[in-house]
């Protein structure tokens, strides 16, 4: 009860956090926006080609936001020492990573909601179909990046070099879930039935839960070092 | 590596015995002794840089020594991490406040993660403990320096520490603020409380002390009874000392 009540207040600071200074939300959103400017230009009006890409792009488009938003998390945990703060709270410490990674995971999750309409408004793609099973995709990928990126931010929050260190580190550990969610998304787009494409969702499936246990039994030797 | 557990040892706030801390090359505290009985206020004076901080991080538990032994109340510091963590505050440089959260919200934070119940009666109270109810609802982000002092010593306190380590605790208040907190630590130790509070100042603070201690050059190289020292003796013993050993 406890655990999750500190995973709770976690989650609940954060969000807080996030709902009155915008820093994050703002930053993504704009950088979203541009990606998909960027995107257009570099495509052109070729149908075939953007179809061949979308999934790829979709992806680039979430990871590029992750790195942005999940290199961030700790840092407000710098200001004013509060991370001493944390490493002082006794108890289980996985549940300090637990709500940040679920706070990652909303933020994600609000920044794919947008940037998935205006991929859809931008490239005049019919997402409505294959909503539901794309949906699931999104949320395994997700899961993913974020217990990843939690962990690593964690990590390299104390770092001077953070901002190059942090996707140095994510991004090779990332291969299984990027493979696995742009095989999927594209599988998806040719309208192909998910139990086409089930090795791959049990690959992301297999990853998340990997990157779960790890980041619940090592967060509190990254958050005490 | 042996522990005294005779039954006046156990009654100690803080027993540490040999206390090394390095950083690399750098040797911050060198071999320190330092006991405190419980309901007991001293003061550790020492210039920047004689490793003060490092000493109160040791016994908060934020850092390991290189070497050493102690405990802090009956736990032992090397492996009773802990249960020290449940029952120390630690007023630190840093005030450990969010900035973009409230006064109240901060303390639900702190309590919450602490264990501890965190119903809005209790956070009031504990906000008027350091007379900030009035801005319980404020961003900390609008506080000045001495408001955020106070909200960290309101959160200092939360679960009712045994023993209060702080760390320049007068740096940032007014005079108003440093009579005030005189006054709250005056209080926390009538209640059995244990105080040790570090500084470089000769201001504030030294007058509700039962002892003073000097650290200098890693080591503590006096440690008498408050009351055997006048200001005078102690300013000339503090140069003498830290001129020497810094």
């Amino acid at each position: 009860m406890t655990f999750a009540r500190r995973a709770w207040i976690i989650l609940w600071k954060d969000l807080l956090t996030e709902r009155r200074s915008k820093e994050s939300l703002n930053a993504l959103f704009f950088f979203a926006l541009l990606l998909l400017f960027l995107f257009e230009f570099a495509l052109g009006p070729d149908r075939e080609r953007l179809v061949a890409v979308l999934p790829g792009l979709l992806w680039l488009g979430f990871i590029l936001a992750g790195l942005l938003a999940l290199g961030r998390t700790f840092i407000v945990e710098r200001e004013n020492d509060c991370w001493e703060g944390l490493v002082l709270t006794a108890g289980d410490k996985g549940a300090i990573y637990l709500g940040k990674l679920a706070g990652n995971f909303l933020l994600m999750a609000a920044v794919e909601v947008v940037l998935l309409s205006l991929f859809g408004i931008f490239y005049n793609v019919d997402l409505w179909p294959s909503l539901a099973p794309l949906s699931l995709v999104i949320l395994l990928g997700t899961v993913g990046l974020a217990a990843v990126g939690t962990l690593f931010g964690a990590m390299t929050s104390q770092l001077r070099a953070r901002e190059l260190l942090f996707p140095l580190l994510l991004l090779p550990v990332q291969v299984p879930v990027l493979l696995g969610t742009v095989k999927a998304t594209e599988a998806v787009f040719q309208g192909l039935a998910l139990a086409d494409v089930g090795h791959w969702l049990k690959l992301l499936a297999a990853a998340d839960l990997v990157y779960l246990l790890v980041g619940l039994l090592t967060f509190e030797f990254i958050l005490e070092a | 590596m042996t522990q005294d557990l005779s039954p006046s040892a156990s009654q100690r706030a803080v027993d540490i015995q040999e206390v090394r801390k390095a950083f690399g090359a750098n040797v911050v505290l060198d071999r320190v002794d330092l006991c405190l009985d419980r309901g007991e206020v001293v003061t550790l004076l020492g210039p920047n840089g004689s490793g003060k901080t490092t000493l109160l991080k040791i016994l908060a538990t934020l850092l390991r020594p290189s070497s050493g032994r102690g405990r802090v109340g009956a736990f032992d510091l090397l492996r009773e991490a802990e249960s020290i963590r449940q029952r120390v505050g630690l007023l630190a440089h840093g005030s450990y406040v969010y900035e973009d959260l409230t006064a109240e919200e901060n303390l639900r934070f702190w309590a919450t993660m602490a264990g501890l119940p965190a119903d809005g009666g209790a956070l009031r109270k504990a906000l008027a403990a350091v007379e900030l109810e009035a801005v319980a609802g404020e961003r900390a982000r609008t506080f000045s320096s001495g408001m955020k002092r106070r909200l960290a010593l309101a959160r200092a306190l939360l679960g009712a520490p045994e023993l209060l380590l702080l760390d320049e605790p007068f740096a940032g208040l007014d005079q108003q603020g440093k009579k005030w907190l005189e006054e709250a630590l005056l209080a926390f130790k009538s209640t059995g409380g244990t105080v040790l509070m570090a500084t470089h100042s000769f201001g504030r603070g030294l007058g509700i002390a039962d002892r003073v201690a000097i650290l200098a050059g890693g080591r503590i190289v006096l440690d008498r009874a408050r009351t055997s020292l006048d200001l005078e003796e102690l300013h000339r013993l503090y140069a003498l000392h830290t001129e020497n050993g810094s």
